[in-house]
C-alpha cells in the first residue's frame, strides 16, 4: 500500500547506479578468465591450451578498463589519486587502487613472459615501429635456449600461482565493499565476498567460452570442442558454488526470520520480484543449471555442444549482470527507514547513463582488438605466421 | 528683509547643514567597519564558557537532545537550516517526519519536502483511505554525530573525520565524491551535493558552536524541542536531562554507532 511507503528524504536518490554495477562486473570478468589461465599454467590442465594465452590477454584488456566506471562515478574524479596518496587505513575502499595496481602489474608481467618466445620470433620478422615495440616488450632479449624457456615456465607458474590469491582478493574485496556496509541489511553479510568471488569466476569463464566460440565462428576457424568441454565443466562447478551461496544467503535468513529477513523479504518479493526471482533465479540460474547438467553429463554431438555451451555462457553472463544489478541498485531501492522503497529509472544521456554503459562495455573489446594486433591470440595463427 | 526673515534663513541653513552632516555620518557608518571587539559578533553568548578563553579542542563534550513530546512539526528548523547552509532543493541536512497511528496499530510516516513547509494540513491520502488517526507525533532528524561513525570509517581519503570535540565533519576540499559514506550512514543524514559534487551533512552548526552560539535549528525552535549544550557544564539543560531520570534513547542502537544525538520520549515505531 502506497500510504505505508516511507522513504527517508535523502534516500530518494540511488547514489550508486549503473557505474557501480559495471565495475564489479568488469573486474569479475578478469577474475574468471584468470582462473582459466591458472588451471592451465599452474594446475597443468592441458586441454585448456588453445585458450590459455587468450584468457590472459582477455583479462588484461578488461582489467585495463575496469577502473573507468569508478572514475565516471566519482563526484570529483580529478581527486582519484588521493585514494592512493592519502588513504584512510580504516576504509575498505582505500585498498582499491593498491589491489588493482598489483593485479594489473602481475597480469602484465605474466602476459609478457608467456608471449616472450612469440615476441622474439615476431621481432626478427617485423620492421619499423613493431620491431621496436617487440624489442621493448622482450626487454631486448632474444634468448630462446631451452634453459631460458624452462626458467620462463617456472616464473610464469610462480606468478600465476601468486595471481590466484591476488585475483581472489581483487574480487572478494569488491564483495567486501558491499558486505561491509552495516547500514544496508541486504548488503551486510559475510557471504557477500564469497558470492561475488564465485559469480565473478562464473562470468569470466562464460565470457571466455562465448568470446572463443564467437571469434572462431566469425573467423570461420575450427573450435576446439575438447577445450570448450573442459571450460564448461569448470563453469558448472563454479556456478553450482555461486548459485548455492546466493540461495543459501536468502534461504538461511528466511528460516532465521530475524529483523534482517523482515527487512529484506519485502525488497525481494516487491521491487525485485521480477529482476531477482524471475530473471536472475529462474530464467538465468535454474535453466542454465539444468542445461549445464545436460552438457556435462551426456555425450552430445560437437555442434550441439558448441551451440548450447555458447547459449549457457550467454545466460550466465546475464545472470551475473542481473546479480550485480540486484545487489547494487536493488539494495539501494530499500530505504534505510525499512518502511519503503524508492525507484530507479536509468537515463540514456546521464553522466552515469545507458550511453556511458555502452561506451564503457565496448571499450575493453576495443582494447582487446588493439592488443590482438600486438599479441597473436591463437596458437594456430602464430604457427602459420612464423 | 526683516529681522524675522533673516532668522528664518539662518535656521534653514542650519537645518540643511545638519541634514547633510547626518547623511554623511550615516553613510560613513555603513561603509567604515566599526570596532566591535576582535570579530566577536554582537549576538549574546548562547553556550556559556566558549567565549573569552582559548577553545580547548579535546576538553569539550557536546550533546544534542530532541524532545519528541515538544515538536509541533512547524518546519522552522528546516527553513533555518536551508538558509544557513544554502542547501539545494531535494537534499536534507535535517528533516522532520510525521508519524500517524491508526486504531489497528498501523503506522503511516511521511516527510514531504523534508517537513520544510510545516505540517499544516492532515494527510489527504489517509482521509481518502478512511484511516482513522488515533495518535500523531513528529520526529526531527539530523546527523547523529556517532562516537563510532561508520561514515568516517569508510571514507577512503579521510575527507570525513571526527574532531577531538566530537563533531563529524566533511572536508569538501578533500572529498572525492564516491558516496561510500552515504551508503554507510544508517540514518541517511548524508547526500551528495549537486553543486560541489562532494558529500554534505549536518554539522550541528560547528561554525556557530565555536563562537558560543547554538545550532541554528535549536535557535529557531519555538517549542524547545531541539536542545543543544555543553556536557562539561553541569548547569546546562542537556546535562540535566542526560543525568536525570527521564527516558532517553538513540536511533538504531543495534548499529553500534553510539550516537551523541539523544531522543526524549521517542516511540518504538521510530526508526
Amino acid at each position: 500500500m502506497d500510504a505505508l511507503n516511507f522513504v527517508f528524504p535523502n534516500d530518494l536518490h540511488v547514489h550508486w547506479s549503473m557505474m557501480i554495477v559495471l565495475y564489479p562486473y568488469l573486474t569479475g570478468l578478469v577474475d574468471g578468465s584468470f582462473i582459466v589461465a591458472a588451471l592451465y599454467y599452474v594446475f597443468g590442465v592441458k586441454s585448456l591450451k588453445p585458450i590459455a594465452r587468450f584468457s590472459l590477454v582477455f583479462a588484461l584488456a578488461f582489467l585495463s578498463c575496469a577502473m573507468f566506471p569508478l572514475l565516471v562515478h566519482l563526484g570529483r574524479p580529478e581527486r582519484n589519486f588521493n585514494m592512493m596518496l592519502t588513504p584512510s587505513p580504516t576504509s575498505a575502499m582505500s585498498g582499491a587502487g593498491y589491489i588493482f595496481t598489483v593485479a594489473i602489474v602481475l597480469i602484465g608481467l605474466i602476459v609478457l613472459l608467456v608471449y616472450r618466445p612469440t615476441f622474439v620470433r615476431l621481432r626478427l620478422k617485423s620492421k619499423g615501429i613493431m620491431a621496436i615495440l617487440y624489442r621493448v616488450l622482450t626487454m631486448d632479449s632474444t634468448n630462446l635456449s631451452p634453459e631460458s624457456l624452462e626458467l620462463d615456465r617456472k616464473i610464469i607458474k610462480f606468478l600465476v600461482a601468486i595471481g590466484i590469491p591476488v585475483a581472489s582478493v581483487l574480487h572478494g574485496y569488491v564483495g567486501f565493499l558491499f558486505g561491509g556496509v552495516k547500514a544496508n541489511p541486504s548488503w551486510s553479510t559475510p557471504l557477500m565476498p564469497v558470492i561475488f568471488l564465485f559469480s565473478a569466476c562464473v562470468s569470466g569463464i562464460s565470457a571466455l567460452i562465448l568470446a572463443y566460440i564467437v571469434i572462431k565462428k566469425v573467423r570461420n576457424q575450427p573450435v576446439d570442442v575438447g577445450c570448450v568441454r573442459t571450460c564448461v565443466n569448470v563453469l558448472a562447478g563454479f556456478f553450482i558454488l555461486a548459485f548455492s551461496f546466493e540461495m543459501l544467503e536468502v534461504f538461511s535468513h528466511s528460516y532465521l526470520r530475524t529483523w534482517y529477513h523482515h527487512a529484506v523479504e519485502g525488497l525481494l518479493n516487491g521491487p525485485l520480484l521480477y529482476s531477482f526471482w524471475v530473471w536472475q533465479v529462474v530464467i538465468c540460474s535454474v535453466l542454465p543449471l539444468l542445461l549445464l547438467g545436460w552438457l556435462c553429463l551426456f555425450k552430445l554431438k560437437d555442434s550441439v555442444f558448441r551451440f548450447f555451451a555458447a547459449a549457457v555462457s550467454f545466460m550466465l553472463l546475464l545472470q551475473v549482470l542481473l546479480m550485480r544489478w540486484n545487489v547494487v541498485i536493488g539494495g539501494q531501492l530499500m530505504s534505510k527507514s525499512t518502511r519503503g522503497y524508492t525507484e530507479f529509472h536509468p537515463e540514456w544521456f546521464d553522466k552515469e547513463g545507458i550511453l556511458t554503459v555502452i561506451v564503457l562495455v565496448t571499450l575493453p573489446f576495443i582494447v582487446l582488438f588493439i592488443l590482438s594486433k600486438i599479441f597473436p591470440l591463437w596458437l594456430e595463427e602464430e604457427k602459420a605466421s612464423t | 528683509m526683516g529681522k524675522a526673515d533673516a532668522e528664518l534663513d539662518r535656521d534653514r541653513r542650519a537645518f540643511i547643514k545638519k541634514v547633510l552632516k547626518g547623511s554623511i555620518a550615516g553613510s560613513l557608518l555603513l561603509v567604515i567597519p566599526m570596532p566591535t571587539g576582535a570579530g566577536i559578533p554582537r549576538v549574546p553568548e548562547q553556550i556559556p564558557g566558549i567565549r573569552g578563553k582559548e577553545y580547548d579542542l579535546s576538553g569539550q563534550r557536546f550533546a544534542f537532545i530532541v524532545d519528541i513530546t515538544r515538536c509541533i512539526g512547524c518546519g522552522s528548523c528546516c527553513v533555518a537550516d536551508r538558509r544557513e547552509f544554502n542547501v539545494p532543493d531535494g537534499y536534507y541536512r535535517t528533516w522532520v517526519e510525521r508519524y500517524l497511528k491508526d486504531f489497528e496499530g498501523e503506522v503511516y510516516v511521511d516527510s514531504p519536502n523534508g517537513g520544510f513547509d510545516g505540517y499544516q494540513k492532515p494527510r489527504a491520502d489517509l482521509a481518502d483511505l478512511k484511516v482513522e488517526v488515533r495518535d500523531t507525533f513528529f520526529v526531527p532528524k539530523l546527523c547523529n554525530m556517532c562516537k563510532e561513525p561508520p561514515c568516517v570509517q569508510v571514507c577512503p581519503v579521510g575527507a570525513t573525520f571526527k574532531t577531538p570535540d566530537g563533531f563529524v565533519l566533511v572536508d569538501r576540499e578533500r572529498c572525492v565524491g564516491c558516496a561510500y559514506c552515504i551508503q554507510a550512514c544508517p540514518y541517511s543524514s548524508r547526500y551528495l551535493d549537486p553543486v560541489t559534487r562532494t558529500a554534505e551533512k549536518c554539522t550541528w552548526c560547528y561554525h556557530r558552536v565555536r563562537k558560543g552560539l547554538l545550532p541554528i535549528c535549536v535557535n529557531v525552535c519555538p517549542t524547545k524541542a531541539r536542545k543543544f549544550g555543553d556536557l562539561n557544564d553541569k548547569n546546562s539543560e542537556v546535562y540535566e536531562i542526560l543525568h536525570g531520570p527521564g527516558v532517553l534513547t538513540v536511533l538504531k542502537r543495534d548499529m553500534g554507532t553510539y550516537p551523541e544525538l539523544y531522543y526524549k520520549g521517542l516511540r518504538r515505531e521510530v526508526v
